[in-house]
């Protein structure tokens, strides 16, 4: 465990040089420098309006996850159960998966106009097909082995469902919440440096237009620190979910 | 315990229905057969022969096309009755439960008593030799104490009849072994009737009363070897000369039937099935 705190701090302290780097070669006006950037990023932290922008980022972020979340459940567990339907979708998802989302912005606009539904609307669009792929390739994957199993041993079709496909599905489903969550955020940050009047891709996009080198770094930084701490938690909870498998 | 855990098949077959215009897979049959209980009875044969869909038959978990299978003068019909059960070659462990809530499922999906469960699992971990694993997940463990864990999972359950899919077929050669004899202290102990269907001459020499020998498909049985082994038999048999003379006839038998399969033999043969 030792060794691998070091290779964190190394990667770290390398992950710095670098930037420093960066910095001295193409100077401050185009990457601030990171000593300046922490402390700008922490003077941020200490400024009430810049929290509004956090909770209203937060705020479409989360309710985005959560529409993504149980809408792709539903939709690919559907999917999955019946195989008919599923091979139907599998490609359509697919090609809803891969197309650039940012082409179908100007029409999400315009159904939702520039509020925190369309952040949502556009947040929920990235993160939704991947989750709806993932779970109905973990229904269909689930090892036929498990179904017999539960069949001699008499389950009805309900306990079948609850006590032996969900658990064995679960592991493929926390992958896909993981990725489409990660999505999800793009996507509602997309939002906001588009069109938004609130929010930390507004601010971002703000800072662009001022030309502010250090802000813009700050809130980068901010974000990826937000987003690294996502994906870490919910691979923590998939790992507790596979039991090492 | 007598007349309990018997298996009759009377002119048993399948046949799969074709799809998208191919032909019917005419997979099993018919056959006859009378399993005795408390005998430990195996079939061997060449690779799709229809020994899996025989098992299936056998469990209830298929319904034989034409036929009668019973199971203590019962019929099954697509249902597997109380009193069997099956392990299979995959692995079946359930990943997400520790190897002491492995074996416990079977017993609390059936509503038994949290102090009865308990008193069963330990008592089927003992018997297996995992009561040091009770607390470790499917994935910690080698294939073949995975496989350990599901006939205790179907153990604790004490069935009558105890049908097994090539249970050893993904271990190796030593383990595959020492699971024989394990398997052989299990039929001993509990009494049940074993089949086990497998590809391997020399575990069907060593571990049966009985040993079936399937034709190619649609599987039939081309003989029946009874071995002579006493009650209390081990591995080590292999060395007994009489062990040579069993397998040698099960694979007299059983290597025109496995060339025959690949389609190397009996031209005839096939031109007729067309």
């Amino acid at each position: 465990m030792t060794a691998r705190r070091l290779d964190h701090v190394l990667l770290l302290v390398g992950f710095l040089a670098l930037w420093q780097l960066l910095h001295w070669a193409v100077g401050p006006d185009v990457v601030a420098s990171p000593a300046a950037t922490i402390v700008r990023a922490g003077a941020l932290l200490g400024t009430p309006a810049f929290w509004g922008h956090i909770n209203a980022t937060l705020t479409a972020f989360a309710l985005a996850s959560v529409i993504s979340i149980v809408g792709g459940i539903a939709l690919g567990l559907w999917l999955g159960l019946r195989r008919f339907a599923g091979d139907v979708a599998d490609p359509i998802l697919g090609t809803l998966y891969s197309i650039p989302k940012i082409t179908l912005y100007p029409i999400i606009l315009l159904m939702f106009g520039l509020g925190v539904s369309a952040k949502i609307a556009f947040g929920v669009i990235h993160g939704i097909f991947p989750i709806a792929i993932f779970a109905m390739n973990a229904v269909r994957n689930v090892a036929p082995v498990f179904r017999r199993t539960a069949r001699v041993m008499r389950l009805s079709p309900l306990a079948t469902a609850a006590t032996v496909m969900a658990p064995a599905a679960l592991p493929e489903i926390l992958a896909g919440i993981r990725v489409g969550v990660a999505l999800t955020l793009l996507g509602t940050l997309i939002g906001e440096l588009f069109a938004a009047t609130s929010g930390l891709g507004f601010v971002l996009i703000r800072a662009m237009d001022v030309h502010a080198v250090v802000d813009i770094l700050a809130i980068t930084l901010l974000l990826f620190c937000f987003a690294a701490c996502v994906n870490a938690s919910l691979r923590l909870v998939e790992r507790w979910a596979r039991h090492g498998g | 315990m007598a007349a309990s855990g018997q298996i009759s098949l009377r002119g048993v077959t399948k046949v799969f229905p074709g799809h998208d215009g191919h032909p019917d897979v005419h997979a099993l049959g018919p056959v006859d057969l009378d399993i005795a209980a408390g005998e430990f009875f195996s079939v061997v044969g060449p690779s799709g022969c229809g020994k899996s869909t025989l098992l299936d038959i056998l469990s209830g978990l298929s319904i034989a096309t034409a036929g009668t299978a019973t199971f203590d003068d019962k019929p099954l019909a697509g249902e597997v009755p109380d009193g069997i059960g099956a392990v299979f070659q995959q692995d079946a462990s359930f990943f997400w439960l520790n190897v002491w809530d492995n074996v416990a499922f079977g017993l609390r999906r059936r509503g038994v008593g949290a102090p009865e469960v308990a008193r069963r699992v330990d008592q089927a971990l003992a018997f297996m030799g995992l009561t040091g694993f009770a607390r470790a997940y499917p994935a910690q463990l080698s294939g073949g104490m995975r496989q350990r864990v599901c006939i205790a999972r179907t153990l604790v359950l004490e069935p009558k009849v105890l049908l097994l899919d090539e249970p050893f077929g993904a271990l190796d050669q030593q383990t595959r072994l020492l699971m024989g004899d394990e398997l052989l202290r299990i039929w001993r102990e509990t009494g049940a009737t074993v089949v086990l269907i497998t590809h391997a001459l020399d575990e069907a020499a060593m571990l049966s009363d009985r040993v079936a020998v399937m034709s190619a498909r649609p599987g039939r049985f081309i003989d029946i070897v009874t071995t002579g082994w006493p009650r209390t038999r081990d591995s080590r048999i292999v060395s007994d000369a009489r062990f040579g003379a069993v397998t040698a006839r099960l694979w007299e038998k059983l290597r025109e039937e496995s060339l025959r399969a690949m389609g190397v033999a009996a031209p005839h043969q096939d031109q007729r099935q067309e």
